[in-house]
């Protein structure tokens, strides 16, 4: 019966309903949208780092992992790494930040490919001259790029020399040696990748370099991978906090307003349900279901949302940011939702449960 | 009528408002018997306390001074948890303003009565036959907005009935009503008392209401007058 009341309590005030519901809705989409792309990105980095298809990964001391800022290795040591046991490739890359998350990557084409394997040209082919830029076709279909196309990065221009299937390393291409030059690299490489005869052997690799390389990080391509998780991403995980932490503060308000105004609209039908015998109690039971079916309608929006939200993500901006569905936080975003809305429905409950029946039923 | 205890006394019963500062006396000492049984009206100009002594009577509100027993039970004594356990049992209120909840259907309203009032049964024959007896069991699935003032106050009255209560307060039932639905309501109220000895305490203003009652008790200045 109280599910009655509380149902047709709603679907009185539709439009109300309906707005603070979205509202609730848009919260949850921004939590799960914002975890959507951490994850997303996270998982897009190691579909790349996996994508070379290379069994060991080494950078210089004292350069973040996942940044690779800061520091650089001479490409000489390349040598190094092909005299030793098991390895049959080695790969060096430059790779420098361009504003925001995004990179350009130098590479020597036929030492990456011999390493790697070819590109999957989808158009185009591979660099001709110096100013050559390989994209892939996230970049290519955000920014609209063909090949022939001029692109400029760090003030240099550079033609689209091919566009290749995403998933390998990086976005950007350019030849190593031409980057090395505009940014002050010379004969430098910020990471390299090992292909052994053997991945068996990884272990056993990495232990004989780690003696004579004391101060570089030596990791198997899986160790590497793992890194890609939000713990390590700096601040992410603060981030998301104060996202989770204003969308309670909004869902609070909103449920807290819409509890309101519909406890004060219906001063006198709650002085008609204490005259029939409603304890403060049951009117504040009352309250609370009418804040967990918003709650929950405004959950259910949420998810709906989401997926639109992902679907817009990676339509358009592909090669900035990448987005996932996150399953696993639904439950949590409902949680958020209830804990937000509940907040909210606090003193618009405890007004209406010790609201004086009298005067309540006096009222206009 | 039978002359068995009465099932309303109330002693000396004294209600001061409190307005800011000022000091509102709305009842200056009622003291009140009722026999079980009995249709009793309450007439007084406005402002003679009337509705104030039904809400002490039916829990709404407490004293500030006096004694009321009500069905054997001391409401003075009464916690106000027990004052919501006392209007669930034994109080049954009809408004002048019908005071339906407007988002319910006519047996909705009664079946949140029946919730509060804390009793599982299903709705009795006899309950069923008083519903046609108020020319209200072909309309109980419309809201109140979709029916006529007579019969919203038709619905108060099964609704205020529904749950068996010992007395049955009804606050100017025919206030907003015509002629004819006034006639309809007053009958209905003098009927229940007479088949079912349901004992009635009516406010109006109207001395042709008043008529309906065994009894007619005035008011004036928060007093009983003799
Ligand atoms: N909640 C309240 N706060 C302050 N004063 C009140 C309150 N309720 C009633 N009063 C005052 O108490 C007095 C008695 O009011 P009451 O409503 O009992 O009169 P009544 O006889 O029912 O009048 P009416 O015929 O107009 O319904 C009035 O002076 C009224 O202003
Ligand atoms: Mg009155």
């Amino acid at each position: 019966m109280i599910n009655r009341l509380v149902l047709e309590n709603l679907k009185h005030r539709r439009l109300r309903t309906l707005l603070s519901a979205l509202s609730i809705g848009f919260q949850v989409t921004m939590i799960l949208t914002v975890v959507g792309i951490s994850r997303g990105m996270l998982e897009d980095s190691v579909t790349r780092a996996r994508g070379v298809g290379a069994d060991v990964w080494i950078k210089p001391p004292g350069a973040s992992a996942i940044t690779l800022s800061g520091a650089s290795m001479p490409v000489k040591i390349l040598e190094y790494f092909r005299k030793q046991e098991h390895v049959t490739s080695a790969a060096g890359t430059l790779v420098i930040p361009i504003g925001g998350v995004s990179t350009v990557t130098g590479i020597d084409l036929d030492q990456f490919i011999a390493l790697s394997g070819q590109f999957k040209y989808l158009s185009g082919g591979s660099f001709a001259g110096p100013d050559d830029l390989i994209i892939d076709e996230w970049y290519a279909q955000q920014t609209k790029k063909k090949v022939g196309d001029i692109v400029s990065i760090l003030n240099h221009d550079y033609r689209v020399c091919g566009i290749v299937e995403a998933g390998k390393l990086a976005r950007l291409f350019v030849p190593i040696t031409t980057l090395q030059e505009l940014t002050g690299n010379t004969g430098k490489i910020s990471q390299a990748y090992l292909k052994l005869s053997d991945p068996g052997k990884t272990e056993a690799v990495i232990a004989a370099l780690k003696k004579n390389l004391e101060d570089y990080t030596i990791l198997s391509i899986e160790e590497f991978v793992s890194m890609f998780n939000v713990n390590n991403i700096p601040g992410l995980r603060a981030f998301i906090y104060v996202i989770i932490g204003l969308s309670i503060v909004i869902g609070f308000l909103v449920v807290g307003l819409t509890m309101y105004t519909s406890v004060l609209e219906r001063t006198r039908e709650i002085g008609i349900l204490k005259a029939l015998g409603a304890s403060p109690p049951d009117i504040l039971r009352i309250i609370v279901r009418e804040t967990l079916l918003l709650a929950f309608g405004g959950w259910l929006a949420g998810l709906a949302l989401s997926f639109g939200a992902n679907a817009l993500i990676n339509s358009l901006i592909r090669a900035n940011l990448q987005s996932v569905i996150v399953v696993d936080w639904w439950p949590i975003a409902l949680l958020i939702a209830v804990v937000a809305s509940l907040l909210g429905a606090v003193y618009p409950g405890m007004r209406a449960a010790r609201q004086d029946a009298i005067e309540a039923l006096a009222y206009e | 009528m039978s002359s068995a205890a009465p099932i309303i006394t109330a002693e000396g019963l004294k209600k001061i408002y409190h307005v800011g500062d000022v000091e509102v006396p709305a009842l200056r000492g009622v003291s009140l018997s009722v026999p079980r049984g009995e249709f009793l009206a309450i007439v007084g100009p406005s402002g003679s306390g009337k509705s104030t002594l039904f809400h002490i009577l039916g829990g709404l509100a407490s004293p500030t001074a006096g004694s009321v027993t009500i069905d054997g039970e001391d409401l003075t004594k009464l916690t106000d948890a027990d004052r919501t356990n006392l209007r669930r049992r034994k109080v049954g209120f009809v408004f002048q303003k019908y005071n339906l909840l407007p988002t319910l259907s006519a047996i909705d309203n009664i079946r949140i009565a029946q919730h509060f009032g804390r009793n599982k049964e299903a709705l009795s024959p006899q309950f069923h036959t008083l519903l046609k007896e108020l020319g209200i069991h072909h309309r109980l699935h419309h809201k109140p907005r979709a029916m006529s003032g007579g019969e919203q106050q038709r619905v108060a009255i099964a609704r205020a009935l529904v749950n068996n209560p010992a007395i049955l307060l009804a606050d100017e039932p025919t206030g907003n009503l015509d002629t004819e639905n006034s006639e309809i309501v007053l009958h209905l109220l003098r009927d229940l008392n007479q088949k079912i000895g349901q004992t009635i305490l009516m406010i109006t203003h109207n001395p042709e209401a008043a008529a309906y009652a065994h009894r007619t008790v005035h008011m004036r200045d928060g007093r009983i007058l003799d």
